[in-house]
C-alpha cells in the first residue's frame, strides 16, 4: 500500500514537472513594426551589451528596446555591473568580449583600441552619426583616425538637485549665483541641516563623483583651454591652477559646516547619497541628469513644485559663460556579426533614442531627438543647456583623460582625499605619477 | 499606460524565446549534446588510456604508468602554472604594455611608492595575524569540541562558514560593520553593539588601522573550521594509553594540553599555521569586496590585480606578483622538506 503510494506521487510529481515546460502563451502584441522595416529579420539571434548602468535604467532600457526585439527577432541581453571599467578590459583581454558595450571614458575605449578587439564601426552607423551628432561627439568616439563608437546617451553634469517642497517650507529661493549658493549653504547650516549631501562611493569605481566636482571647479575657474590642457596632461594636476581648483572643492564639500561628516562621503554610495533630499535629510546635491532615475526610485515626483528637481551648478568666474560639464556613453563592438551590427545601427537612430527620451532620465545629443518629446522636467533643463550654442562645454575630463589615470588611479586617490584626508598636494602627486609614459 | 503593459508583456514574450516544449527543445538541444559529446569523449579518452596502460607489462609497465597517469597533469602544470610564472618573472622586468625592457625599473617602483608601502604593511600583518589566530582558534576549538557528547553537531556549524566564498562572507560582514550617522537607528551588528554599551560607533571600514583587523575577522571566520577540524584528526590521534598514563601520573587540563596533546600535534599545527600564511598571502575577495583597497586596507594581491587590470600596467603588476611568489616560496620549500622527512621515517 505505501509503495503504491509512493510510486502515484512520483508519477503526479513527474507529470506535473512535464506540464510545467508546456507553457502556452499568445502572442497578442499589436507592435507597429515600421520603424524597424529597415532592419533584416534575425529570428533566433541572441546579441549582447556590456554596461555600467544598472538597476533601475536597466529595466527602462530593456522597455524602450522591446519593440525592436520583437520586430526583428533579435533578442538583446543587457547586463550591468559597477566594476565594468575593471572587467571589461579583463574579458575583451580573455576572449570573452561582450558583442557590445556602452562605455562611458573615450579614455577607456581608446585603450581597449589598441587590443585590436574593437570593431570599426559600420557604414549604416556612420551615416547615422554623421546625420545626427555633432563633430565633437563623433571625435570621442574616433581613435586614431579612425571612428568605432557613436554616441549612446549623454548626460549633463552640472546640475544641483534639490527638494522644491523643502525649499518652499523653509523659505530658501533657487541660488543663481555662486554666491547665492554659497549664503544658502551657511543659512542652511544655520538652521542644523545638511546643505550638501556627499557620497563617491560606487563599486569598483567609488571616487568618480569627486572627480566630477573638481572638473566643474575647473573649467568654471579657468575656461576651455585649461581644461583641456588638463585632460591632455599639459597642464598636470600639480599645476598651481589645478590645486586652486581643488582646494576651492575643499572648501565646498570637504566643508564640515556644509556636509556634515566628510569621511562618511567616502562609504556612502552616490546612489544613497541623494536619497534625502526628499525628506530633508540633505538638502543640495551635485550630481548629473541621470540621477533622476535613482531619486524617481525612491518614489518622489520630479517636478519644479515636486519633492525633487534641479538648478545649474552657477559659475564661479564671469568671464567663462555658461560652463557645463557633460558625459556620455559610447556603443563599442567586439564582434563584426550581422545582428550585432544591426543592433549597432538602431542604437545610433533617431528612433531608439526618441523611444528611450519618451520613458524618461535620459538624453541624448542625437539631433533627431525632437525637444519636444522630452517630458521630464529635468531632461528638458538638460537637454537644452546641452544645446545652448553660447555654453563653454566640457566632457567629463576624467572620461577623457586615460583609463589608468580617469578610470583608476584618480578615482582612488581621491577616494583617500575624501576618506583618508589625504593632502592635496600628496593626492596630485599620486595621479600625476600614474600617467602613462607614453 | 496600455500600450506600455502591451510592450511588456511582449517583451516578456520574448525572454521565454518562443512558447512551449518546442522553445525548451530548441533552445536546449544543442547544449544538452555539446555537453554529452564532451562527457562522452572524456571517458573514450580515459578509457584508451587506462587499457594502454593496463596491457603494458613488465619493465615496460612502470614508465608507461608513470607517463600516463603523470603526463596530463604535468603537462597541465607546465602549461597552467610554470610557463605563465616564467612570463612573470619577464613581465616584472618589462614596461607597462610589456613590449620593452626597463629592468628594475619597476621593483624601483615598490621601493618608493608610499602606497605600496602601506601594501606591504598590510600584507605583513595579514601574515603575522591570520595564521596564529587561525590556527590557534583552530586548536582551542578542537580541544574543547574532543570527546564531547554529540561533538559533529557544534563542529558540523563551525566548519559551515568555509562552504561560503570570501565574497559571500564579506557580503555578510558588510552588513555587519554598517555604520549610520549618530542619529540614525544603527543597522550593523558591531555598531549595535557598541552603541549597546553606551560607547559611540564610528565608521569600521574608515577606521586605520582597526579596519585591516576587521578585514580579517571575516577570514578567521571563514577557515577556523579548516584548522578545527584537521587539528581536531590529529589529537584524536593520540594514543589513548599516553593520555591515560599522564592521567595516572596526575596531569590534566592545561598541564596535559601543554605537556602531551600539543607535542603530539606541533606537525599538524605547523602545517595548518603554513597553510594560513599562504591564505593570507591570497588574500584578495575580501579587501576587494568590503573597501576596494581604499582606507589604507590595500594588500598585494589587490593591487597587483589593480595595477594589471586597471592601471593596465603588466610589468608592476607582474613585480608584484613576484615579491608574492618570493614570500610564499619559503613556506613552500619547508613544507615540501617536512614531507621527504616523514616520508624517510
Amino acid at each position: 500500500m505505501k509503495r503504491k503510494g509512493l510510486v502515484a506521487l512520483v508519477g503526479a510529481a513527474a507529470l506535473s514537472l512535464v506540464a510545467s515546460l508546456v507553457t502556452t502563451t499568445s502572442a497578442t502584441a499589436a507592435v507597429n513594426c515600421d520603424p524597424y522595416a529597415g532592419y533584416k529579420m534575425m529570428k533566433g539571434k541572441t546579441v549582447t551589451i556590456f554596461t555600467s548602468i544598472l538597476e533601475p535604467e536597466l529595466t527602462t532600457l530593456n522597455t524602450a528596446m522591446a519593440d525592436f526585439q520583437s520586430c526583428t527577432g533579435i533578442k538583446i541581453k543587457i547586463e550591468g555591473s559597477n566594476q565594468f571599467e575593471a572587467l571589461l578590459p579583463v574579458r575583451v583581454k580573455g576572449g570573452n568580449a561582450p558583442d557590445l558595450a556602452w562605455i562611458p571614458q573615450p579614455g577607456l575605449l581608446a585603450k581597449l583600441v589598441d587590443t585590436g578587439k574593437v570593431i570599426p564601426a559600420p557604414k549604416a552607423v556612420v551615416a547615422n552619426v554623421d546625420k545626427y551628432w555633432s563633430k565633437s561627439w563623433k571625435a570621442y568616439g574616433t581613435v586614431k583616425g579612425k571612428f568605432y563608437a557613436a554616441p549612446f546617451g549623454s548626460n549633463m553634469k552640472s546640475l544641483v538637485w534639490y527638494s522644491p517642497k523643502q525649499f518652499k517650507t523653509n523659505g530658501y529661493e533657487v541660488p543663481s549665483t555662486w554666491e547665492q549658493m554659497t549664503a544658502l549653504a551657511d543659512k542652511m547650516a544655520a538652521k542644523g541641516q545638511t546643505a550638501f549631501c556627499g557620497g563617491i562611493g560606487s563599486g569598483g569605481a567609488t571616487g568618480w563623483p569627486a572627480t566630477d566636482w573638481v572638473e566643474q571647479m575647473v573649467l568654471r575657474e579657468y575656461g576651455s583651454d585649461v581644461y583641456n590642457g588638463w585632460v591632455n596632461h599639459s597642464v598636470k594636476f600639480s599645476d598651481p591652477k589645478i590645486v586652486a581648483a581643488m582646494e576651492k572643492v575643499a572648501g565646498w564639500m570637504q566643508n564640515p559646516k556644509w556636509v556634515g561628516n566628510v569621511k562618511g562621503i567616502a562609504t556612502t554610495s552616490f546612489q544613497d547619497a541623494g536619497k534625502g533630499i526628499p525628506t530633508g535629510k540633505c538638502m543640495m546635491l551635485q550630481q548629473a541628469s541621470f540621477y533622476g532615475n535613482i531619486i524617481a526610485d525612491t518614489g518622489a515626483t520630479i517636478a519644479p513644485t515636486g519633492d525633487a528637481f534641479a538648478f545649474y551648478l552657477p559659475a564661479t568666474n564671469s568671464k567663462v559663460t555658461v560652463p557645463v560639464v557633460g558625459g556620455g556613453e559610447f556603443t563599442a563592438a567586439f564582434s563584426a556579426r550581422p545582428e550585432v551590427q544591426a543592433v549597432q545601427a538602431y542604437l545610433s537612430s533617431a528612433t531608439f533614442a526618441t523611444s528611450r527620451v519618451q520613458l524618461d532620465h535620459w538624453i541624448s545629443a542625437n539631433s533627431g531627438v525632437p525637444l519636444a518629446a522630452y517630458k521630464d522636467p529635468v531632461d528638458k533643463l538638460a537637454a537644452t543647456y546641452l544645446a545652448n550654442p553660447k555654453s563653454t562645454f566640457g566632457f567629463d575630463a576624467s572620461d577623457l583623460m586615460p583609463a589608468a589615470v580617469g578610470a583608476g588611479a584618480e578615482w582612488k586617490e581621491f577616494t583617500a582625499w575624501f576618506g583618508e584626508g589625504k593632502s592635496i598636494a600628496d593626492v596630485v602627486k599620486a595621479i600625476d605619477a600614474a600617467w602613462p609614459k607614453s | 499606460m496600455a500600450s506600455s503593459a502591451l510592450k511588456l508583456q511582449t517583451q516578456s514574450i520574448i525572454e521565454k524565446g518562443e512558447s512551449g516544449m518546442s522553445g525548451f527543445l530548441t533552445t536546449n538541444v544543442p547544449k544538452f549534446t555539446s555537453a554529452f559529446s564532451a562527457i562522452a569523449i572524456f571517458f573514450i579518452v580515459l578509457g584508451l588510456l587506462f587499457t594502454i596502460a593496463g596491457r603494458a607489462n613488465g619493465k615496460k609497465a612502470r614508465p608507461i604508468a608513470l607517463i600516463i597517469f603523470l603526463g596530463p597533469a604535468l603537462v597541465l602544470l607546465l602549461a597552467g602554472v610554470v610557463i605563465p610564472g616564467v612570463r612573470t618573472i619577464l613581465f616584472s622586468f618589462m614596461n607597462p604594455d610589456s613590449n620593452g625592457w626597463v629592468g628594475l625599473a619597476n621593483y624601483q617602483w615598490m621601493l618608493e611608492d608610499p602606497n605600496v608601502k602601506i601594501i606591504m604593511i598590510n600584507t605583513i600583518l595579514w601574515i603575522l595575524v591570520v595564521p596564529l589566530f587561525t590556527a590557534a582558534l583552530g586548536l582551542l576549538l578542537a580541544v574543547m569540541l574532543d570527546r564531547i557528547k554529540h561533538e559533529s553537531i557544534p563542529k558540523s556549524l563551525l566548519f559551515m562558514p568555509m562552504a561560503i566564498s570570501f565574497v559571500g562572507a564579506s557580503i555578510i560582514f558588510k552588513f555587519v560593520y554598517e555604520y549610520n550617522e549618530p542619529g540614525d537607528v544603527q543597522i550593523g551588528l558591531l555598531s549595535a553593539v557598541v552603541k549597546f554599551f553606551g560607547l559611540t560607533p564610528s565608521d569600521w571600514m574608515l577606521s586605520k588601522p582597526l579596519n585591516t583587523f576587521l578585514l580579517m575577522i571575516i577570514y578567521v571566520w571563514t577557515q577556523m573550521g579548516f584548522g578545527m577540524v584537521i587539528l581536531s584528526a590529529a589529537i584524536k590521534g593520540v594514543p589513548a594509553d599516553i593520555v591515560e598514563a599522564s592521567a595516572l601520573d596526575g596531569a590534566s587540563g592545561w598541564r596535559l594540553f601543554r605537556n602531551i596533546t600539543f607535542p603530539m600535534v606541533k606537525g599538524t599545527f605547523i602545517v595548518v599555521l603554513a597553510t594560513g600564511v599562504v591564505g593570507a598571502l591570497k588574500v584578495f575577495d575580501i579587501v576587494r569586496t568590503m573597501t576596494g583597497g581604499n582606507f589604507s586596507t590595500n594588500v598585494l594581491a589587490n593591487e597587483m590585480y589593480s595595477q594589471t587590470f586597471v592601471q593596465f600596467d603588466q610589468g608592476k603588476g607582474s613585480a608584484l606578483a613576484v615579491v608574492l611568489f618570493a614570500l610564499v616560496a619559503p613556506i613552500l620549500i619547508y613544507n615540501i622538506r617536512s614531507l621527504r622527512k616523514e616520508r624517510t621515517h
